[in-house]
């Protein structure tokens, strides 16, 4: 029996200092609590003859800084809190991205050189590596205890989730969202390497298309080239070259073109309005599935 | 009586409510607001067993890691009609439909509810919801928790949700019929002289739960009646494979389910503001500061909604606001909890079973509030939600705080409701126990959520099964400790002494009238001249 968890990222050390601190500053007003309440329970207690004076009765002083202290307390807990959770959710610019389809029960994982696995996700250490994620059918979500990490699979929306690994080793990956009857059997593992043996591991098993080719064929097949252009150069439609990561100009404002956005524009195109341009691009939402966008979004992320 | 509150005549003690018609019919067609709450007993005592022997079976699966039940299904079944009954069955209505509809008109000096047949109504309202959910039960259950999350629930799920939503609907409107018939009543009933500050905290607690009530419960009801709607007419609100938003609901949901989390408990705190003075003989320490601590929670427990979704894929900015918002919300019951503990300070304190479930719920109460600190600091939170961290602590304020707080009520008042005494040493020891088993089933969980077993799993890694046998243990001597009072409340009814109108030496006007009351409460209208809690008090106590 373990009653320890592995620190298997610089999170996961950062967020035990933080339970830490809490459970410290938690044990702390327990000890107050309880040990207020028992040293009254003795000392007042009927029948002790001890002599009880007065009672107190002007309260405003204590009960004002005894709301003033807590009151500060929490406010530096939320500090650390939050500002640990907003490094938590931003990820590098150079991370590894991995692609993950969460289906009931299962997790596909897809490696931008088209590698695939089920329930697994191999990993190399001491390199951010960035999860792209959606569901096929009901919320999931994506936890590994010992990064410390979770987040929300939606259907219908890219989540992303980044951690750098430390310590090569084999871990727990669970679904935390209730996801019906296999909700309990949507478990795996992540296997964390030395990025020499994740090249090798990446280059051994059944090997496809890479993620962008598999993408350009999806391209292709769907006719995209007709509007924006064989290799995404632009015409009828913006070009797509060097979208990704630019800001795009909206009828309606700026938007910074991410997955997610790539992903709107794709599935429901009269959500966003690309300025400048007729609307005429036609939605493929129930066309393409989940897998094939993300490929064709691979695919036009790579178009520079 | 010094000061405080005086009535004049005392009714000849062999008339009571209970005695005002035998008949079935006189008890089901009662517009009675003490015979009502006694309906409500039954009815809620019946739905916490019911929901009681679920949890059994979760916590008897779990002991083997490849779970002893063999189907998952049935397993999630079994948790989500636990939480279903729980909340909406017990938790939210237990404190006010009984204790509040016992006490609300004694401790006004009123005669009755001002609307007491609409009190009746929520009480068929209340049944009726309860035979639906019970339907869907025995129909096949649903499984989908009493989170109902989407698209999980409006297109995947196999269960009978659409009857389960229907019956929490009906029950919402009962829960608004009850908070708006307390907040008449205390503003249109109160005894003459009594004004609101020389109202007793459990009024106070109980307005402000019956405001949360009023206007959180339409937002429930809108959300299910949409969810309903998605599930036969497959209109596209929560789907997004048919244009829904899911986060909507959450929403949606939470946004009355926070607020719900508050009506459970202020009751409670209610509750415990008039033990902790009475077994102290003291006043309460900072009255004032606890009333608008309760006014504060309130209003404050609608601004906190977002802090079940750090996860879900809502913005980070929202995140940073519902977190601070949060820990907002704690510092009024930081507030309590002090003043409880400074109530005791220089008392003359009396541990009789009421005082001892008291002091349990404090203990217990400030570990589930502690706990929330960590599920608000966002970080941490993110490690946290979703295993059994979160549902520890949840454990620790709604069943020991709230459940605590019930049972120190019904044993307080019981003697006032029933006209006899239980048998005290019996209670004591059903305090202690029920202390020790609810800690030895509830605190390994927080290990072992950080250790990171998720929550609603039937089956689980190896690993954590020490942890997962240690609960379930506890788990057992909970269930004994919590059958303990009904086998002696039950016993009492028959065999125990008769009591006397203040067999505590407690102020207040329902401490005034005869145990137990007559039909119309108060021979006489009482006039209050003084602010409530003037202890000692020395009224003669004298058990026939
Ligand atoms: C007054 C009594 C309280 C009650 C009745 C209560 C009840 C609950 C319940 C039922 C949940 C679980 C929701 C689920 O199914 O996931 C929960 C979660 C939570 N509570 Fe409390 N709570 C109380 C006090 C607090 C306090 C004082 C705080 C903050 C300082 C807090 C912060 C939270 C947070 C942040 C969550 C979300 C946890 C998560 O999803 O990880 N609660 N609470
Ligand atoms: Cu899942």
């Amino acid at each position: 029996m373990n009653f320890t968890l592995p620190q298997a990222t610089v999170d996961a050390r950062e967020v035990d200092a933080l339970i830490l601190a809490l459970t410290l500053a938690s044990l702390a007003v327990l000890a107050l609590v309880f040990g207020l309440m028992a040293r009254y329970m003795v000392k007042y207690r009927a029948g002790s003859p001890i002599d009880r004076g007065k009672p107190p009765q002007k309260t405003w002083r204590l009960e004002i800084s005894w709301t003033v202290a807590t009151l500060a307390a929490f406010f530096g807990l939320f500090i650390w809190g939050a500002d640990l959770y907003v490094r938590l959710f931003q990820p590098p610019a150079n991370a590894l991205q991995i692609y993950v389809v969460g289906k009931q029960w299962m997790w596909k994982v897809e490696h931008p050189g088209g590698q695939r696995e089920i329930n697994t996700l191999h990993i190399p250490i001491r390199q951010p590596v960035q999860l792209v994620m959606t569901s096929e059918d009901v919320i999931h979500d994506f936890s590994v205890p010992a990064f410390r990490i979770k987040h929300d699979v939606l259907p219908g929306r890219y989540e992303t989730l980044w951690f750098t690994v430390e310590m090569a080793g084999v871990y727990h990956l669970f679904c935390t969202q209730l996801c019906g009857e296999g909700h309990a059997s949507m478990i795996g593992q992540v296997v964390a390497m030395e990025p020499e043996e994740y090249e090798r591991w990446l280059g051994g098993g059944a090997k496809g298309e890479t993620f962008v080719e598999a993408g350009a064929d999806v391209f292709r097949r769907h006719g995209c080239a007709g509007c924006h252009g064989d290799q995404g150069a632009g015409g009828i439609g913006p070009a797509l070259a060097g979208l990704y990561g630019a800001q795009v100009k909206l009828t309606d404002g700026i938007v910074k073109a991410d997955e997610a956005y790539l992903r709107d524009c794709i599935m429901t195109p009269q959500k966003r309005r690309v300025a400048g341009y007729p609307e005429i691009m036609p939605s493929f939402a129930g066309q393409i599935d989940e897998e094939h966008l993300l490929k064709l979004i691979a695919y036009i992320k790579s178009l520079k | 009586m010094k000061g405080a509150a005086v009535t004049v005549g005392i009714a000849a003690p062999q008339e009571s409510y209970l005695t005002d018609g035998t008949t079935l019919k006189s008890w089901l067609f009662t517009t009675d607001h003490k015979r009502i709450s006694l309906l409500y007993l039954a009815t809620i005592t019946f739905f916490f067993f019911i929901g009681g022997f679920a949890a059994a079976l979760i916590r008897y699966n779990l002991i083997l890691p490849e779970g002893v039940l063999d189907s998952p299904e049935t397993y999630n079944k079994l948790f989500s009609l636990h939480g279903v009954v729980m909340v909406w069955f017990f938790l939210v209505p237990a404190v006010p439909v009984t204790l509040g509809n016992f006490l609300v008109p004694l401790m006004l000096g009123a005669r009755d509810l001002a609307f007491p047949r609409l009190n009746l109504l929520s009480w068929y309202l209340f049944v009726l919801a309860g035979l639906v959910a019970l339907y869907a039960l025995v129909a096949g259950g649903v499984d989908t928790g009493w989170t109902f999350y989407t698209p999980l629930s409006s297109f995947y799920s196999n269960g009978h949700v659409v009857a389960t939503v229907v019956a929490i609907f009906i029950a919402g409107f009962s829960s608004i019929a009850t908070g708006l018939n307390f907040i008449i009543s205390i503003h249109k009933l109160r005894a003459p002289g009594m004004t609101f500050y020389r109202m007793p905290v459990f009024l106070w607690s109980l307005y402000a739960t019956s405001v949360i009530l009023v206007l959180a419960t339409p937002v429930l009801a809108m959300t299910l009646l949409l969810l309903a709607f998605e599930r036969i007419f497959r209109i596209g609100v929560f789907d997004p494979a048919i244009g829904g938003d899911p986060l909507l609901f959450q929403h949606l949901f939470w946004f009355y389910s926070h607020p719900a989390v508050y009506v459970m408990i202020l009751p409670g705190f209610g509750v415990i503001s008039e033990i902790i003075p009475a077994f102290s003989s003291k006043q309460l320490f900072g009255y004032k500061f606890v009333v608008w601590a309760s006014i504060a929670i309130a209003v404050i427990s609608f601004l906190v909604w977002g802090h079940h979704m750090f996860v879900a894929g809502t913005s980070l900015y929202s995140a940073l606001v519902f977190s601070i918002l949060s820990y907002m919300v704690a510092v009024p019951s930081a507030i309590k909890v002090f003043n409880w503990i400074g109530t005791m300070h220089k008392g003359w304190i009396r541990f009789d079973a009421p005082m001892l479930y008291a002091i349990g719920f404090i203990g217990l109460f400030t570990i589930g509030g502690l706990t929330g600190l960590f599920v608000a600091a966002l970080a941490a939170d993110v490690h946290l939600t979703q295993t059994y961290f979160v549902v520890a602590h949840f454990h620790y304020v709604m069943v020991g705080g709230m459940v605590s707080a019930f049972f120190a009520g019904l044993h307080f008042w019981w003697p006032k409701i029933t006209g006899r005494l239980y048998p005290e040493i019996w209670g004591r020891v059903a305090a202690l126990i029920i202390f020790i088993g609810f800690n030895l089933t509830f605190a390994p969980q927080f290990l072992l959520g950080y250790l990171g077993m998720p929550r609603r799993y039937h089956s689980y890694a190896a690993e954590f099964q020490v942890l997962n046998v240690l609960s379930s243990a506890g788990a057992t001597i909970l269930a004994v400790g919590y059958l303990l009072p009904l086998a002696y409340l039950g016993w009492s009814l028959f065999y125990g002494r008769r009591a006397a109108a203040n067999p505590w030496r407690a102020t207040g006007l329902e401490w005034t009238t005869p145990s137990p009351p007559p039909t119309e409460n108060f021979s006489t209208t009482p006039v209050v001249t003084g602010p409530p809690y003037q202890y000692p008090c020395t009224e003669a106590v004298r058990n026939e």
